[in-house]
């Protein structure tokens, strides 16, 4: 976060994400996660291989955030959302559609954009 | 083994009190115990204190000592940290180490500081108790985290916002006589319903507020208690801990508090009894929503039913089971890392009969706290009862 020393395992993720490439870690045992990780967060599994991130996802839960923090203050009222990625579940902010529209059940594509407040990049999903 | 009795409980007026300092709200909930409990501060071998965000408000680590130095307790001190159940981990550490004979005379505390930072900050702050990389940076608050668990929730059981209003108005009255409470007024489901939105579907009044205040128990064992002819009916019987994966994302489900349900079942059968046993309980309702999950994991109620929880009135004062008698975060307030003591300091109260709400449960015997921390990653449960 501080002064462009990346995230190990965090930020090339979200590089590969950003160019179309995204992918997830899928344990030994086929759990998704999201990197960085030693060990599978469900069945302590330690074999990983990189799996494509499926285009598309599900909306699991949102919701549309009216107070933020500094960091968002600017991007208010914004929804975010949990989306289920038949493997792994991501948690992004939804662009390219307006919050009232955004349901559970919507599909949508991961992305990455930057937040309107501190142009700071982050993930996104947008509709398909 | 003996029993960790509550000798003595104190807490500060919780509410907005910016300028007041952690290290000096501690000393009044502290020395409030300690005077409870007719215990010299001379006989306390150890401080546990509860912090959350000292380092963001204060920027101030290291509490420990300071807030044993504040109290007039010369004696080790450490500071425990797990978001909103700092205290309640601090005072299941402090139980174990009674119970274990490690010590005789322990104070277990919390306090928390928050209104100097203003709405935003505080929002801010209250943020990194989730996962930062994979939540906040996507602009996940926490009543954003606590949106999306109530969203999951209505969309597989079904409830509503009025439903959840329920739980504010039945907090906000448990708390009309409350001294201590940052709201000492009733509100209406309307009312409820006509605020402002903070995180659909979550407004403001399914929020609790921000909160300064601390509290502070002392425990102490049997021998000692016998040994001074200390007033203490009331003892923690049972405590259990259950942690889950910090990022909802990671979770089986978003609409279960499996983290709750491992602590209540430890607790449970460290105290020898069932979840039908508990008469009165004192549950983290951080957001309407989390008092449904709360006692759906505690097993009150079927999961799934909690929602109708306290619109049917089975939580509610002259309920069956009444949950958040002290008024609960949402009415008393929530200053973070005291949380967990408070309930436990409203708890024993209420079992001793000194307590505003006491009337409502002349016979209540066996009490549950429910103290989470983030959304759940972390949970204490403790069961205090009456043994003499």
């Amino acid at each position: 976060m501080s002064e462009n020393i990346p995230d190990e395992g965090y930020d090339e993720w979200l590089d590969a994400v950003a160019d179309g490439s995204g992918y997830y870690l899928s344990c030994a045992n086929g759990h998704g996660s999201l990197p960085p990780r030693r060990v599978c967060p469900h069945c302590a599994s330690r074999e990983f291989a990189r799996e494509p991130l499926p285009e598309t996802g599900e909306i699991e839960a949102f919701t549309v955030v009216h107070v933020a923090t500094p960091q968002f203050a600017a991007d208010t009222p914004y929804a975010t959302a949990v989306a289920d990625f038949d493997g792994v579940r991501l948690t992004g902010q939804l662009r390219g559609t307006r919050p009232e529209d955004v349901s559970d059940g919507m599909t949508v594509e991961a992305g990455v954009a930057e937040s309107e407040t501190t142009g700071e990049r982050l993930l996104v999903f947008r509709p398909r | 083994m003996s029993n960790a009795r509550v000798a003595g409980v104190g807490l500060t007026h919780f509410g907005v009190h910016p300028e007041r300092t952690s290290r000096d709200l501690f000393a009044e909930a502290g020395l409030a115990a300690l005077d409870d409990a007719g215990v010299d501060p001379a006989d306390v071998e150890g401080v546990f204190y509860g912090n959350f965000m000292g380092e963001l408000a204060e920027s101030q680590g290291h509490q420990g000592p300071l807030a044993a130095e504040a109290l007039g307790v010369d004696a080790p001190a450490t500071r425990f940290e797990s978001a909103c159940a700092s205290a309640g981990a601090a005072a299941r550490e402090a139980v174990k180490n009674v119970r274990n004979g490690e010590a005789d005379v322990l104070v277990a505390g919390g306090a928390e500081r928050m209104n100097n930072l203003g709405t935003a900050s505080t929002t801010e702050a209250l943020a990194i108790a989730a996962d930062e990389l994979y939540e906040v940076r996507a602009g996940m608050t926490f009543p954003g985290a606590y949106a999306l668990m109530a969203d999951a929730y209505f969309h597989e059981f079904g409830g509503s916002r009025e439903d959840l209003a329920a739980v504010a108005v039945k907090n906000h009255a448990n708390a009309l006589e409350n001294e201590y409470a940052q709201f000492q007024r009733e509100i209406t489901v309307d009312e409820a319903l006509d605020a402002p939105l903070i995180a659909e579907p979550l407004g403001l009044f399914d929020s609790c507020p921000i909160t300064d205040g601390a509290s502070a128990i002392v425990l102490v064992s049997e021998a000692y208690a016998d040994e001074h002819d200390l007033d203490a009916p009331v003892a923690i019987t049972g405590t259990g801990q259950g942690g889950d994966k910090m990022a909802l994302q990671d979770r089986e489900s978003l609409v279960y508090t499996p983290a709750a349900e491992a602590a209540a079942r430890e607790a449970y059968a460290d105290a020898g009894v069932t979840a039908a046993a508990v008469d009165v309980a004192e549950v983290h309702d951080c957001f309407t929503i989390a008092e449904v999950l709360a006692i759906e994991s505690l097993g009150f109620v079927e999961v799934g039913e909690g929602i109708t929880a306290a619109s049917d009135g089975l939580t509610s004062r002259d309920g069956a089971l009444p949950v958040n008698l002290s008024g609960g975060l949402k009415a008393k307030g929530h200053p973070v890392g005291a949380t967990g003591t408070s309930q436990l300091a409203e708890l024993t109260r209420i079992l001793r009969g000194d307590h505003h709400n006491s009337p409502a449960v002349p016979d209540a015997e066996v009490a549950v706290a429910h103290n989470a921390g983030g959304t759940v990653a972390s949970a204490v449960v403790h069961v205090l009862e009456v043994v003499e």
